[in-house]
């Protein structure tokens, strides 16, 4: 069983080159709870999501001051390699990105291929099994692992990439809005998984959808950005309950209540 | 109030979109009728070509070389027949081709790897600049730079060859004195092929979905564990293609230094 961790932000400034992104958050997630980043498009959430396991290097230019600290170890310290950073932080996208070409079964092992190319055919055998009921689609497809996984329908699809990212047990799970390209009654499938992964994982959520930060998460953190070209910023962190009934900042007010965003 | 929508003019007309037809606009009828007839011009082209080099090569397809007066001298001297003058042609193209291939491909890949996931984004144009200029040298070029050089660069290679590895068919003696062999041409072609071959396969890594690289960066790749598991399934179909355009237009070039 993994271990989740601690994850500590503090005071962390985003770049994209020059332009600073997100600006000053500094936040405490506490194990095995769902934490969900709301606010309005470009307002950084996405950006300081992806710096939570140094995905955000993808981008050319893009680089962060500070620290994120896991379980007291910081990300960004010297000789950190961001590989081993993504093996502990696993991520879930916007768009279910199975690889194509490769088999359902295939597709769930893909992580651990990567950490130890041999594994007795019994042992993997295993682990799709069980990664794959830990995302809840091991009763729709157990009897078509062979199949591509471009051959699911979109909500399976996304939980394949779950179980993909489960799959290499790591500590926290980051999920960008996993539901934005999903149907309902996909999506209703996603939050209940989300429920039933926390009771092993600390897990970090992108939302658009305030109902659904308030349906699966325990602690809720707005985002707001001031205008085209300004950083965003944490504006309030705290239970989910107090941010949609009674939040401390204006802003967050006008935000859940639909004034604005 | 349908009706006045559909028939106002300037608008575009969504019966028409959906159903394919160049309905009714004589704007779009035109310009119907210009791209078919340039897309059949192209087919009729290569037809008339091909057609004109039968009719005009039946002659010497048909007669036999050893008594026909105009083809039993000159270059033509000592062969039976058309196909026992173009058959070994045909085989040395293919041959050299196939060595130019094996040696052209798996460089350019890399190349082509390195400029579009490895390079920083300036290096990576210079380098491709340069990758392209490579393709704007005459063939001619390329032609006297295998005779004058390769040639007698491979020399003593060949003759290691010939010598340590002689019982194998393919490298059986006796060893060509002028180096004009299979191997020089199939380096020198390997070259030629390089730039397209290079562009091409750029152009498909460059368009591999981000949302793949992601998903094998997000799971713990490293660059090249991402270029594995992302971009060659990606590519693959498309790669193919690419390598045999490359030699095909290369290849048919005279290649007479034997």
């Amino acid at each position: 069983m993994p271990v989740s961790k601690r994850i500590e932000v503090n005071d962390l400034n985003v770049y994209y080159g020059d332009f600073l992104a997100v600006e000053g958050v500094s936040m405490t997630i506490e194990p095995r709870t769902v934490t969900a980043f709301i606010g309005p498009s470009g307002c950084g959430k996405s950006t300081f999501l992806r710096t939570l396991n140094r995905m955000h290097e993808v981008i050319p230019g893009a680089h962060v001051r500070g620290e994120v600290l896991i379980d007291g170890n910081d990300l960004y310290g010297p000789g950190v390699d961001p590989v081993l950073v993504r093996r502990q932080v696993g991520m879930v996208f916007q768009r279910p990105n199975p690889f194509p070409t490769m088999s359902i079964a295939d597709n769930v092992l893909a992580g651990v291929r990567l950490n130890n190319r041999r594994m007795p055919k019994s042992d993997a055998d295993d682990l799709v099994e069980t990664s794959l009921q830990g995302a809840n689609l091991w009763n729709e497809v157990k009897d078509r692992l062979h199949l591509p996984g471009s051959s699911l329908s979109g909500g399976q699809q996304q939980r394949l990439c779950i179980a993909r990212a489960i799959a290499v047990s790591p500590d926290v799970l980051l999920m960008d809005e996993p539901c934005s390209a999903l149907d309902p009654i996909s999506t209703l499938a996603i939050e209940d998984l989300i429920e039933e992964l926390k009771q092993e994982y600390t897990i970090v959520i992108v939302t658009h959808n305030m109902q659904q930060a308030t349906r699966v998460s325990d602690k809720t953190a707005f985002f707001n950005i001031a205008g085209t070209g300004k950083p965003g910023k944490l504006i309030e962190y705290d239970t989910t309950s107090t941010i949609f009934t009674n939040p401390n900042v204006q802003a967050t007010e006008d935000y859940v209540s639909g004034k604005f965003g | 109030m349908s009706n006045e929508t559909i028939s106002r003019p300037g608008t575009g007309r969504p019966a028409d979109a959906t159903t394919g037809k160049a309905g009714g606009r004589p704007a779009d009828r035109v310009f119907l009728g210009l791209s078919t007839g340039s897309a059949a011009l192209i087919m009729v082209i290569l037809a008339a070509v091909a057609l004109f080099l039968i009719i005009r090569a039946a002659p010497a397809i048909a007669a036999n070389w050893t008594t026909d007066p105009n083809l039993s001298h000159g270059t033509t001297a000592g062969h039976a027949d058309f196909w026992s003058y173009v058959l070994p042609l045909i085989w040395g193209t293919l041959w050299s081709s196939a060595i130019a291939l094996v040696i052209g491909a798996p460089i350019a890949i890399g190349i082509a790897l390195f400029i579009s996931h490895y390079a920083p984004r300036r290096l990576a144009g210079i380098l491709g600049y340069l990758v392209d200029l490579l393709a704007a040298v005459p063939s001619v070029v390329f032609g006297l730079w295998g005779i004058f050089v390769i040639r007698p660069f491979l020399l003593p290679a060949e003759q290691w060859l010939v010598q340590h590895l002689g019982w194998i068919p393919l490298f059986e003696g006796p060893q060509s004195g002028t180096g004009s062999t299979m191997l020089a041409g199939g380096i020198v072609l390997a070259v030629m092929i390089l730039p397209i071959v290079t562009s091409i396969s750029r152009e498909i890594f460059l368009q591999t979905p981000r949302l793949h690289e992601e998903a094998a960066l997000a799971l713990g790749a490293t660059r090249w564990e991402m270029i594995r598991y992302a971009v060659f399934p990606y590519a693959r179909s498309g790669w193919s293609a690419p390598s045999c355009s490359g030699s095909a237009g290369r290849s048919g070039r005279p290649w007479r230094w034997r």
